[in-house]
């Protein structure tokens, strides 16, 4: 018997580090070579690691979540026999496999970041109103004064200490502090709503941590990014899509039988087709450290899409070159590859301009955030039969859908912005347009 | 064919940190094994703190005696001096010990705890083979392990244990009384061991490296012990290094290097060397488990928790202090959170105790530390000489005192300390002061009872409020 220490191989080109999403193995557990034993997530692709030897698992280093940079050991293999050189050849050998694994197998690809999810995003009220209150005078640092039997409670509920106030003397936290912060920290009464034998108004005290790790961790930080660093403009209006419902409808009861019924989205991203050679700078990427705008030809559009595992925006590429019923073929395949989490690394890159759409669901407008690097996204809001006069004055009914749009300020100035959703709101009104 | 025992917490170590670990993941329903070797209780129930107390018990109570033959007191005599007799010392301090053990034993099995004598070594980090007292094996596979392997008393390479040179262990078990006994090390331990023999008789000498008697502790605070000492002709041999054991004409000497570095020696019928215990880190497979190290010391975070998941480990083997409290303290924290509870190891401090003569006891910070730390600080003292508790079991005339200090600014206690006969049992009070943030008009805003030690307590703080009332303000 001899230890073979595993390390985290090179998972990808300029890969530093890779965080743990999923141990398939366990201490004790027998491995052989190839054995899928470990995802890990880099920023660009879940990736799946093969085992180098065939042994018994001794140790495994670090859990799910943790950021384990390239080199580390990261398991320890009892190998039966003979020793295997530990070192470099078997590192040698588990490299390229690891890569071959990423490209056949990259998942869930974390870099396409719209907003689309945002209002779930949302921080869940607790912590928000955690932040809200802060402490009475006490240093950074310094401990807060408080019983044995405050901080027990404290640690149970998950609060920390140095956020509540203390009006004990010295600043001493009391039991009343604490309940006065619970019941001020989103706690709030909230009715049960058939509560069978009990009180429907008993506070709710349960508090879940939940680590936040993977793809989810990965949107968290694009998110932050993207608003951190790029200035939104966000710009909505409303689209008359009568027409374009009509000629849907009746495009759709024409279809031939292979061609995919149509929705609203391959009208729009062929309305981004038309009008974005006007303003390249909304089909692009900045680049804001090294001040570099990347103007492209292709309209390479994302489509942010929800998933199981959360949002991911596989890529419709060269969209310019399909017509109406190619494009709502890709959409669908696409779809459905982001829902079984089978897209390819290349069907999740690369995008120009992203389309965003919670029509479905409801909601007048939305603020999306920017894919960075890209300038501009384009969300469609639910459509809506509503009241509008037409041209004698007369109300009639209209199909109505608000356009909400976001661009990079620093790049798309509100008047560019205003002209290219105009130019997409007449082709979307004036739907014989798109065709000619 | 070995028998493979599964279970859902091994502890590991049956001391004060171990056994209490074991009783609580028992208590709380955990399918619980338990292994030592060396009896339960550990160091501090077979070589430490128990024994000892026992033994400085009986020392003070020949010198009382003693001293009241030599010269009636109190209106007490004794026609004749006591008469010690080691071996009978030793077994009534054996008794109390295996009480104790047995009890420790009674209360593992009442929580369900299984106990399993022998010598634990990990061949992975939840894998252990037991050697059993019968030379057969037993493997234990445990989802939680808890490593409560202890300390082992520090040896010096150039004059280890065997023959005159002894470690506390032995001082403990003498059948005669050394006549001539030299420490080297006049920390806590080796002061309370060697203050105990020059109860009993033993002429005694101390050698010790650093600059003052328990280093730990400021001079304000040793000064009672180191009038204690001079008092009772213990020589202190300060800033001076032993360099070894030496035989001439069938007697033995220390030979150390004192202040100036010029070699000395002298003559002993045993040498104590009590230079400070470090935590058992080899002999048990640790390095087998993959653990991290933080020094010499196991790596763990505020839970107990190593960075292998379902492994723990607490007490001396994870750091500084090495206190059996402490030890307990984190035993019962990991068995729950083992069970799922939340606990974080996170006291305002953790008192310390001497059993020298007189006793000493500290926690949070001195002044100087407190200094130290940037803190504007007020300090109160009390002296015994003032407490009619103290002055009526003759406590009052060793130069003993409560000291309290408090941030200047909201009064909040930062540290408590005191010396003096019997200050031991303060401990719980002061403890519980910082613990619970307590502000000086905390402590004076509470009666403390009359006639006890704890009134100098309450007199500290009003002293550092600047209105005593039992001493000139």
């Amino acid at each position: 018997m001899s230890e073979y220490r595993y390390k985290l191989p090179d998972v990808g080109e300029g890969v530093v580090e890779a965080e743990i999403v999923e141990w398939h193995i366990k201490v004790g557990d027998k491995v052989t070579e190839d054995q899928h034993i470990l995802d890990v997530m880099t920023d660009k692709a879940t990736v799946e690691i093969p085992c180098a030897v065939n042994g018994t698992v001794t140790q495994l280093v670090g859990e799910p979540g943790d950021v384990i940079a390239v080199g580390t050991e990261i398991l320890f293999i009892a190998v039966d026999g003979a020793a295997p050189a530990e070192d470099t050849p078997s590192e040698e050998k588990a490299e390229p496999k690891a890569e071959a694994a990423a490209q056949v197998d990259a998942q869930p690809e974390a870099k396409p970041e719209p907003k689309k999810d945002a209002p779930k995003a949302v921080p869940a009220p607790a912590p928000a109103a955690t932040k809200a209150i802060t402490a009475s005078p006490r240093k950074e640092g310094e401990r807060v004064l408080a019983s044995p039997a405050i901080r027990k409670r404290a640690l149970d509920n998950d609060i920390d200490l140095a956020s509540v106030p203390g009006t004990g003397p010295a600043g001493r936290i009391t039991h009343r502090d604490l309940d006065d912060f619970i019941a001020s920290g989103g706690r709030l009464m909230a009715a049960i709503a058939h509560g069978g034998g009990v009180n429907p108004r008993a506070p709710r005290t349960g508090v879940e941590e939940q680590k936040v790790i993977g793809l989810r961790r990965k949107i968290a930080e694009n998110m932050a990014h993207a608003k951190r660093s790029i200035p939104h403009i966000a710009y909505v209006d409303e689209i008359d899509m009568t027409a374009l419902e009509d000629l849907r409808a009746h495009m759709n009861a024409k279809r031939q039988g292979d061609q995919e019924k149509l929705t609203i989205i391959p009208f729009l991203v062929m309305a981004l087709v038309k009008s974005l050679p006007d303003t390249p700078q909304a089909n692009a990427h900045f680049d804001g450290e090294a001040s570099v705008l990347t103007k492209y030809e292709a309209i390479h559009c994302g489509i942010a899409a929800a998933t199981p595992n959360g949002l991911m925006v596989p890529v419709i590429k060269h969209a310019e070159s399909l017509d109406v019923w190619q494009i709502a073929a890709e959409l669908k395949r696409l779809g459905a590859a982001a829902k079984d989490g089978k897209c390819t690394k290349d069907e999740l890159t690369g995008s120009t301009v992203t389309i965003t759409s919670l029509g479905a669901i409801g909601g007048i407008a939305t603020t999306p955030v920017i894919n960075a690097p890209e300038t501009a996204i384009i969300g469609v809001n639910k459509m809506q039969t509503l009241p509008r006069y037409d041209a004698e004055g007369r109300i009639v009914p209209r199909k109505i859908m608000n356009l909400s749009s976001s661009f990079d300020h620093r790049i798309v100035d509100g008047y560019d912005a205003a002209l290219l959703i105009q130019d997409i709101k007449a082709y979307l009104e004036n739907p014989a347009t798109l065709f000619m | 064919m070995t028998k493979i025992r599964e279970c859902e917490v091994l502890v590991v170590g049956g001391g004060p940190g171990g056994y209490p670990a074991a009783i609580r993941a028992g208590q709380l329903g955990l399918d619980t094994v338990i292994v030592d070797k060396h009896g339960l209780g550990g160091t501090c129930l077979n070589r430490g703190c128990i024994p000892s107390k026992a033994f400085i018990h009986a020392a003070s109570k020949f010198e009382e005696m003693s001293h009241i033959a030599e010269k009636a007191d109190m209106g007490l005599t004794l026609e004749k001096a006591p008469v010690l007799e080691m071996a009978g010392l030793v077994k009534w301090k054996d008794q109390i010990v295996g009480k104790l053990t047995k009890g420790v034993g009674t209360l593992l099995k009442g929580a369900g705890v299984e106990i399993v004598a022998g010598w634990a070594r990990f061949e992975d980090a939840k894998t252990c083979v037991v050697t059993l007292e019968d030379g057969s094996t037993q493997t234990i596979k445990a989802q939680n392990v808890v490593l409560a392997n202890g300390s082992v008393e520090t040896e010096l390479a150039f004059m280890p244990f065997g023959g005159p040179v002894i470690g506390s262990t032995q001082a403990l078990e003498l059948s005669e009384k050394p006549e001539k006994l030299v420490v080297v090390g006049a920390g806590y331990i080796g002061l309370e061991l060697g203050i105990a023999f020059r109860k009993l008789g033993s002429e005694v000498t101390f050698v010790e490296a650093a600059e003052q008697i328990l280093p730990l502790y400021d001079k304000d605070l040793t000064r009672p012990v180191t009038m204690w000492l001079k008092k009772n002709k213990v020589d202190v041999h300060l800033k001076c290094k032993a360099k070894g054991v030496s035989q001439k004409s069938g007697k033995t000497f220390l030979e150390f290097e004192d202040a100036k570095g010029e070699l000395q020696r002298l003559e002993a019928d045993k040498i104590l060397v009590a230079v400070g215990r470090r935590p058992l880190t080899e002999g048990w497979g640790l390095e087998n488990m993959g653990l991290d190290m933080d020094g010499k010391f196991v790596k763990v975070d505020e839970r107990c928790q190593t960075p292998m998941r379902g492994v723990y480990a607490i007490g001396d083997l994870v750091g500084e202090p090495l206190l059996a409290h402490k030890a307990t303290a984190q035993g019962e924290l990991v068995a729950e959170v083992i069970a799922g509870h939340k606990r974080v190891f996170d006291p305002m401090s953790i008192a310390a105790v001497c059993f020298t003569e007189p006793e000493l006891v500290g926690v949070g910070l001195t002044p100087d530390q407190a200094k130290a730390k940037g803190l504007d600080v007020i300090v109160g003292k009390f002296p015994f000489a003032a407490s009619g508790r103290a002055l009526a079991m003759e406590g009052g005339a060793d130069g003993g005192f409560v000291r309290v200090v408090a941030r200047k600014d909201d009064h909040v206690i930062v540290g408590i300390h005191a010396v003096g006969k019997h200050v031991s049992e303060l401990s719980g009070e002061f403890a519980l002061a910082i613990e619970m943030g307590a502000r000086l008009e905390d402590i004076s805003g509470t009666i403390h009872v009359h006639p006890t030690l704890t009134e100098g307590f309450a007199e500290s703080v009003l002293a550092s409020l600047g209105h005593p009332i039992h001493i000139s303000a």
